[in-house]
């Protein structure tokens, strides 16, 4: 078997903590029921939501994807991904209690390993880390690191404070020395609204506003000196857009040229840096409706490395089977299904994938 | 190329410059500790007028957090966009190989030397005993 595409943004569903307690220590497990907590259901992506899961994708309960074949049956068989990366949105970051988190942290990672990873070869995962406490998340990359399945370390677009900020590098560290970009994906923690003008009051406000996170963090990591520091650190924005990135760079790179000696380690363009250690994936695009306008967004990222193929299954960003919108250049198409997933995600090296794929 | 006799040394002392007219060209003539270098004064951007800008340094980091800050009053940032020119080459910071300030040779020449010529557009009376700065355009 080739490695036909591989699928950068899938989201296994979890339903409940009732799901985790088998990979919950006693203690947490106890926890869950005295205290009642029910589930880490998150706004960013509330059940009934039309984006949380296409109506054709959902189960009896209203649920997508809440197993691997489910999944595999989609997004392998249907739409031919040979390898899928799983994304887990489930709220753990969203938790005050900086022990609470690691121990659903863990238990999600671990519901992952063994509910999915473990029941199907083409699938990879993200590793969940608990944001609230930086050495808690350093332990749990540490610790999930060994198994290769993991492909990759997941935050959220949104969070306490500016991902670049230096609290937060050694998380970077650990995530550069272990090969496994970091996936920044929509979603808040809800700490700070996720407009910086403050609380919006609508679902539609809530998620259009995602893109000004995705803005924000951009120039955090740069301008903080991220890649000064750490340059082999892949960043992908998953769930992103792609369309709002060339306008903002016009504006981020045309501001560095006359600010820059306050941040003198950003020492080339940042329209550069975001070509060679950012990635996004492609869905949603955000397309415009003329392909011919497509097209053009795709000459202004200036780099045809950049996309990574995605069908965010199960959330609702198109119908039918079009995974790739209309107006990508058809020479393109290879490198965003396979060569760039492949240059992105180090652990994704072909051998591995041709032994699991075959 | 001609050679246009500016202004006197005494006119632009150390760590100054001057806005001078070179056949109908603005140049502004830099004296960094007794060198002189004379660039166009428009900035190859949006136009900005380089003589009125700041004359500062060069700050460079090796990494995130460090400042090197070096070469003192060698660079001008121009008053419009704060885009950085070096000022002995008349480079910018930003793209170094693309955009640049267009600059002219400079000399410091006595004054018994420009009577005899062949100098262009003096305005002003040329002394045998005083220097003077040349600037060939």
């Amino acid at each position: 078997m080739t490695i036909t595409a591989i699928d950068c943004d899938v989201h296994p569903t979890c339903t409940g903590n009732d799901i985790l307690l088998p990979y919950l220590d006693t203690y947490w497990r106890d926890s869950v029921e005295e205290r009642g907590m029910g589930s880490l259901e998150s706004a960013a992506y509330p059940p009934n939501a039309p984006i949380t899961a296409r109506p054709d994708f959902r189960g009896p309960n209203g649920y997508a994807a809440t197993d691997a074949a489910q999944v595999t049956r989609q997004v392998c068989d249907r739409w031919g991904a040979s390898h899928a990366i799983l994304n887990c949105l489930y709220g753990v970051q969203l938790i005050y209690n900086e022990d609470i988190a690691r121990a659903f942290a863990r238990a999600l990672n671990d519901w992952i390993t063994k509910e999915w990873l473990d029941r199907d070869p083409r699938l990879r995962a993200s590793i969940v880390i608990p944001m609230q406490n930086v050495e808690y998340a350093v332990d749990e990359i540490e610790r999930c690191a060994p198994d290769k399945r993991f492909v990759q370390v997941l935050v959220l677009a949104m969070q306490e404070t500016p991902l670049g900020r230096r609290h937060h590098w050694p998380i970077f560290a650990a995530a550069e020395k272990h090969g496994l970009p970091l996936g920044i994906h929509a979603g808040s923690n809800y700490r700070n609204p996720v407009t910086s003008l403050g609380w919006p009051t609508s679902y539609v406000e809530d998620y259009t506003s995602q893109a000004q996170g995705f803005q924000s963090q951009v120039a955090s990591l740069i301008t903080e000196g991220v890649f000064a520091k750490y340059p082999k650190l892949k960043v992908v924005l998953i769930e992103s857009g792609v369309t709002w990135l060339p306008g903002f760079l016009w504006r981020f790179s045309k501001f560095w040229r006359g600010a820059r000696t306050e941040v003198p380690w950003v020492d080339r363009s940042p329209s550069e840096i975001v070509r060679d250690n950012f990635r996004l994936t492609i869905q949603p695009f955000d397309s415009p409706s003329d392909p011919h306008d497509v097209e053009r967004i795709v000459e202004h990222l200036r780099s045809d490395d950049m996309l990574l193929f995605s069908s965010d299954f199960p959330h609702w960003q198109f119908d039918g089977d079009e995974r790739i919108p209309k107006g990508i250049p058809d020479g393109l198409r290879h490198k965003i299904l396979v060569e760039n997933p492949l240059a992105t995600y180090d652990r994704l090296n072909g051998a591995s994938l041709r032994e699991s794929a075959s | 190329m001609a050679r246009h006799v500016v202004a006197p040394v005494a006119d632009i002392p150390p760590g100054h410059r001057k806005l001078v007219d070179v056949n109908g060209r603005a140049v502004v003539v830099f004296n960094l500790d007794g060198e002189f270098f004379a660039l166009n004064n428009r900035c190859p951007h949006k136009g900005g007028s380089l003589c009125d800008g700041k004359q500062t340094g060069l700050v460079q980091s090796s990494e995130p957090g460090e400042y090197r800050y070096s070469r003192r009053g060698e660079i001008i940032r121009c008053p419009w966009h704060s885009w950085e020119f070096d000022i002995r080459t008349g480079q910018s910071w930003c793209d170094p190989q693309r955009l640049r300030v267009r600059r002219y040779p400079v000399s410091v020449e006595k004054g018994a030397q420009l009577v005899e010529g062949p100098y262009k557009a003096e305005t002003f009376p040329v002394s045998v005993e005083n220097a003077y700065v040349v600037v060939e355009a």
